[in-house]
């Protein structure tokens, strides 16, 4: 298979997978049996691209070119680093989360199962074309399907708070690429008369001094997915989709996207050298350092889990924004490496809320007490995944937070290292409680009457969670582990496979930082000694 | 002084002009706003066939000579046929507008009862 | 025989309407309509290949050479419109084949064929003809058509729609022929051509400066340039779903083309922007237009009505481009010609759809049908994602080209518009895909269903159509870019 051929299956393995749930949608074994069997595939297709990027010399990439839409302007695909990484993120963690989503909807016996998988689909497929977009009008393209696509899943519930934030999200992201992004875009065709990405940027010698500041912002404040305070407000409000969607699009798939591509704009349009020399992107630094200290701030006083990850998940891609900002090959090296260690980490605690949701039905943190006991395995892993989100070795997290600092110090801006620092002090503080109250907390008397759990849309699910009825293996485990209450094993796998994948990642470090290290050529040598 | 007074065909387009455009947007009765209308209409027809007429000019008729030829004299002055001509299309369309916007006028009668405009307003406010 | 297809593609729905009237049966009369349609767009995609092969055609009706006789003048400008209207005409007539038309007596169904095979001929009349008094006769039997299809609407309110749609379209029509006149008192000459020959050697008097505002504001009126779009909501609110599908996508199109006929081949570019200044009355109208035209929409109850406000909005982008006069704006302002055309025709035929099944254009009455009709659903979160101009879609690639000659006019501030005024169309559309696809209360009747396919694989033409020429736009704004350097005189 030549590398042309599986940049395009990787793309269309998802959007077939999609027609093929949509068809199998009455026969729920089989649409899952799709669903499944897609996500490998794709993963493995995108797998096969690894060796390509990492051997080739960055002017002989793997490219696909569909069509030409305007004179100058192709749907075209291209293999680079950064997207490389992104789609083995997106790719890989679609496996988990596809297994973990069909537990999740049959413990909790979600409607509308297969327009929920469809999307789901639809929306890793946005992904993959946002990782492998070879230009500007192709990333923009994809990066709208992204946010199209998922819009049945945040609504998923269809009642009137679905339909809020429904809007709240469509507003947010819609407005925000459409008046900002397509600007941006805009203007730099007209500035430059080109699309394409390029190493070293586009823009150097064809825009300076406050042009090149204005373009920055509308690009990083038109990226509404890198959820950049003010236009932050979807994130938290798209919560109220069901856990999976949560997990993997709001901590992979749209999150990483937004960040992916401010990260992407900044090496490939700007080019490190023009944001380091005119210094255009100080502003930049600040803003993210902003919404990384605030929303950290915010996450605090959030009780419900869900809503308090959703604080932590803003403050996170501003580490990644920050990076970017930081205009230093270390800088954007530690914004590479935290897309995939964010990613990693993240999704093992949206997993944990979910689990805990499932076999408890517990969403807020006070009522958590003593869970750890019943949910060893859940709440394990969400301690292992908090460290990592905390950037405390032996986790993933903490490479990406030491290059971070690092690039930091580079660019002669020591005081974001203290911003960084303080920054993981509020994460210790609104990630360690739920664990402490898990494990070191007695248990409330009232844990196993679901009477106090009355959410309208979820009063249709039976009692039907832990021991009772979710096959031999769930029944063989609660045999051996009388006192456990655990959801259902589909869901408590993933998370588990996700906790150590943090731990892996900490020792496969080296493997992303040699994948990215050619996209920071064009930046000042890197002087960090591994 | 002259060249106003003397252009008295172009005044009278525009009196017409503007007596039609005033019956179409100031009565309420739809039949007189067709009135207007037409009124509107002739006032570009009469332009058209003022336009057309030479000062001293004859009807643009060759007449008949011997052996069925026809005589053409250069010494005689023939007015422009031309705009005349056209204006037979306008009239048609005129007419068939009239036509047309008077025949809606009995279906709206048919429907409402009425052929002015602010009760029909009226009552399409009351049952929308 | 390919020499006559000029006089062909009008002689042909001119001679079939009479027939449809004398043949006196439904069937029959629907059959010839969509086999005119059909043909006629045949001939209309030859005519385009031919002139991009060989350059203009011109063809001289009955052998009488211009500029006595009258020419039927085709270039890239006006194939392309030719294609776009035969193409809706070739789409939109066959809408519902099977059903029972919506809403006309018994016994008169062959007479509504027969007005609109007269429409098409009016309005293929208008874009093909070289010669200045035929576009008012041609307009004025499309004008006519089109006031007796409006009338035909299902409510009485279709009468009064009619009826004001006709005096102000009169007005119009008369206000163009006023204006004929006068360039004939200056020029000697009815063909377009020979007029733009003449005209810079009197443009300096005041009858041309005259002819000029009596011809733009004729058009405009026909156009719905605001603030002269009072006739349009009523008119396709209240006409039969066809009806409002065709004329919103032809006859304000057509308009469009006069429009621009009219400023860049009669009067030239020169002459319009620079002596006249239209540019400084057209801009912040067509301004106004884009924003007031999106926030009546919200406000509105109707579906229809809402389509029809935001068509006046959508309007508002196609003269606005005009008003740029350099090449991105004007390819931007005739690619969007094509594709306003292609969404909104699509978009009445899913409400035509809608009605069929529910009997009712109200926004409320639809709640939840989405559930049980899935591809109506689909087919307007589509349309409507191309009004917002989403990327992949028709509506993208004529914003990118606004946008664009906004910014290559140095006006950042009317870039900036464009985009905000297309956050309002998200307003619009989202409101009503909301009302579609949240289930309601009491779940509408389970009998409910998709429209069937006679009506569906018509919508599903153009609203796939708005994908395809999304993504694939030689057809639309390659030709757009060549009509517009033609129209400037900019070389390639």
């Amino acid at each position: 298979m030549s590398p042309s051929t599986a940049i395009g299956l990787a793309i269309a393995l998802p959007l077939l997978g999609a027609v093929g749930i949509q068809l199998t949608g009455s026969r729920p074994n089989l649409r899952e049996a799709v669903t499944i069997i897609t996500s490998l595939l794709t993963f493995a297709v995108v797998l096969t691209l690894y060796p390509v990027v990492t051997g080739l010399a960055p002017h002989n990439r793997p490219e696909l070119e569909l069509l030409t839409v305007l004179p100058g302007v192709a749907l075209a695909f291209q293999v680079e680093p950064l997207g490389m990484l992104y789609a083995l993120v997106a790719a890989g963690l679609w496996i988990p989360t596809g297994l973990y989503a069909i537990g999740y909807c049959r413990g909790h016996d979600e409607q509308n199962q297969t327009r929920f998988f469809t999307c789901f689909a639809l929306a890793i497929f946005a992904a993959l074309g946002i990782a492998f977009a070879r230009n500007l009008f192709t990333l923009f393209l994809f990066y709208e399907i992204l946010t199209l696509s998922t819009y049945p899943l945040v609504t998923h519930y269809g009642n009137d708070d679905a339909k809020a934030a429904g809007r709240t999200y469509l507003g947010i992201l819609l407005t925000t690429s459409v008046l900002f992004l397509l600007m941006a875009i805009l203007w730099t065709w007209n500035l430059t008369g080109t699309m394409e990405f390029k190493l070293g940027g586009i823009l150097a010698g064809k825009a300076e001094g406050p042009v090149v500041a204005a373009l920055l912002a509308l690009y990083a404040f038109g990226t509404g997915k890198a959820a950049l305070m003010p236009f932050h407000r979807w994130l938290p409000a798209a919560m109220v989709a069901p856990t999976p969607v949560s997990a993997l699009l709001h901590a992979v798939a749209i999150v990483k996207a937004g960040v992916f591509t401010v990260l992407k704009i900044i090496v490939y349009v700007f080019g490190i050298d023009l944001l380091g020399r005119s210094g255009a992107s100080d502003w930049l630094m600040w803003a993210a350092a902003f919404t990384l200290l605030s929303s950290s701030v915010i996450a605090l006083s959030k009780d419900n889990l869900k809503a308090r990850l959703a604080y932590s998940t803003i403050s996170q891609l501003s580490y990644i924004v920050l990076g970017g900002a930081l205009a230093t090959a270390a800088g954007i090296l530690g914004g590479g490496l935290h897309i995939a260690m964010h990613a990693m980490g993240k999704i093992t605690l949206f997993f944990c809320a979910g689990a805990i949701f499932v076999a408890s039905h517990k969403k807020n943190i006070s009522d958590m007490d003593g869970i750890g006991r019943a949910m060893p395995f859940t709440m394990g892993a969400f301690f292992l995944g908090s460290m990592s989100i905390i950037g405390l070795p032996p986790m993933g997290g903490s490479w990406s937070k030491w290059y971070l600092a690092m690039g930091a110090a580079d660019g002669n801006n020591a005081i974001f290292i203290a911003v960084l620092m303080i920054s993981s002090l509020l994460s210790i503080g609104y990630l360690m409680p739920v664990v402490g109250r898990a494990f070191l907390f007695p248990p409330k008397v009232s844990e196993h009457s679901h009477g106090e759990h009355g959410h309208g849309e979820h009063g249709h699910s039976e009692h039907g969670h832990g021991e009772h009825g979710h096959g031999p293996i769930s029944a063989w485990l609660a045999r051996i582990f009388p006192g456990f209450h655990e959801a259902p094993l589909l869901c408590v796998a993933p998370l588990c496979v996700t906790a150590i994948g943090c731990i892996l990642l900490f020792f496969y470090a080296e493997d992303i930082y040699n994948l990215l290290l050619p996209i920071t050529q064009s930046a000042p040598a890197v002087t960090v000694e591994r | 002084m002259s060249e106003t007074v003397g252009l008295w065909n172009y005044w009278a387009v525009i009196a017409l002009m503007m007596i039609g455009l005033y019956i179409v947007m100031a009565r309420d009765n739809l039949v007189k706003k067709m009135m207007g209308l037409s009124i509107f209409q002739v006032a570009a027809i009469m332009f058209y066939v003022s336009m057309g007429k030479v000062t001293g000019g004859t009807a643009p008729i060759l007449p008949p000579g011997p052996d069925h030829t026809v005589l053409y004299d250069p010494a005689i002055l023939y007015s422009n046929p031309l705009p005349h001509v056209l204006m037979l299309t306008a009239i048609v369309v005129g007419v068939a507008t009239t036509a047309l916007g008077l025949s809606i006028v009995v279906r709206i009668y048919e429907a409402y009862g009425t052929v002015e405009e602010d009760e029909i307003v009226v009552l399409d406010g009351e049952q929308p | 025989m390919t020499e006559h297809l000029p006089v062909l593609q009008v002689a042909l729905p001119l001679v079939a309407a009479p027939l449809c009237v004398l043949l006196r049966n439904r069937h029959a009369a629907r059959g010839l309509a969509v086999l005119v349609s059909w043909l006629a767009l045949a001939i209309a995609c030859t005519l385009l290949s031919q002139v991009q092969d060989v350059g203009v055609i011109s063809y001289k009706l009955g052998g009488w050479a211009p500029p006595l006789g009258i020419e039927y003048r085709i270039d890239l400008l006006n194939a392309y419109v030719l294609v776009l209207v035969a193409s809706i005409g070739a789409v939109v007539f066959p809408f519902g084949f099977g059903t029972p038309e919506q809403g006309l007596r018994e016994g008169q169904q062959h007479l509504y064929y027969a007005a609109l095979l007269l429409c098409l001929c009016g309005l293929l009349g208008i874009t093909i003809t070289g010669d200045a008094f035929n576009v008012f006769v041609f307009l004025e039997i499309a004008s006519l058509s089109s006031y007796t299809l409006i009338s035909l609407g299902r409510s009485r309110r279709a009468l009064t729609a009619g009826f004001s749609y006709l005096i102000l379209g009169s007005i119009g029509g008369t206000f163009i022929l006023l204006g004929i006149g006068m360039l004939y008192m200056m020029t000697g000459s009815l063909n377009i051509a020979d007029m733009a020959e003449q005209l810079p050697l009197v443009s300096g008097t005041r009858t041309v400066w005259m002819a000029f505002a009596f011809m733009v504001i004729g058009t405009s009126i026909k156009l719905a340039v605001f603030p002269l779009h009072q006739w349009l909501p009523n008119a396709y609110s209240y006409a039969p779903g066809v009806v409002s599908a065709f004329l919103s996508a032809t006859a304000t199109k057509v308009s469009y083309y006069v429009l621009a006929r009219i400023i860049f081949t009669l009067f030239g570019a020169a002459f319009v922007f620079e002596t006249m200044g239209l540019q400084r009355l057209l801009m912040p109208l067509s301004v106004l237009a884009m924003f007031l035209g999106s926030a009546a929409a919200i406000y509105q109850r109707d579906l229809k009505r809402l389509l029809a406000y935001s068509s006046i909005a959508q309007i508002g982008y196609m003269t606005l481009g005009l008003s740029f006069a350099n090449v991105s704006g004007l390819t931007g302002g005739i690619a969007h010609l094509f594709n306003h055309a292609l969404m909104k025709g699509g978009l009445f035929l899913v409400v035509a759809g809608i009605v069929y099944r529910i009997g009712s254009s109200k926004i409320e009455d639809m709640r939840g049908i989405g559930r049980s009709m899935p591809l109506t659903l689909a087919a307007f979160v589509i349309g409507g994602l191309s009004l917002i101009g989403v990327p992949g879609t028709v509506g993208f690639i004529s914003k990118w080209y606004l946008v664009l000659a906004a910014l290559e006019a140095g006006s950042m501030l009317i870039a900036f518009m464009i985009l905000a005024s297309s956050l309002l169309a998200v307003v619009y559309v989202w409101r009503v895909v909301e009302v579609l696809y949240f289930p309601a209360e009491q779940d509408p009747s389970s009998e409910l269903k998709d429209p069937p396919w006679s009506m569906l694989i018509p919508s599903f033409l153009l609203i796939g159509a708005t994908i395809w020429f999304g993504l694939q736009t030689d057809l639309t704004a390659g030709v757009a870019g060549d009509a517009a350097r033609m129209l400037l005189e900019v070389a390639e």
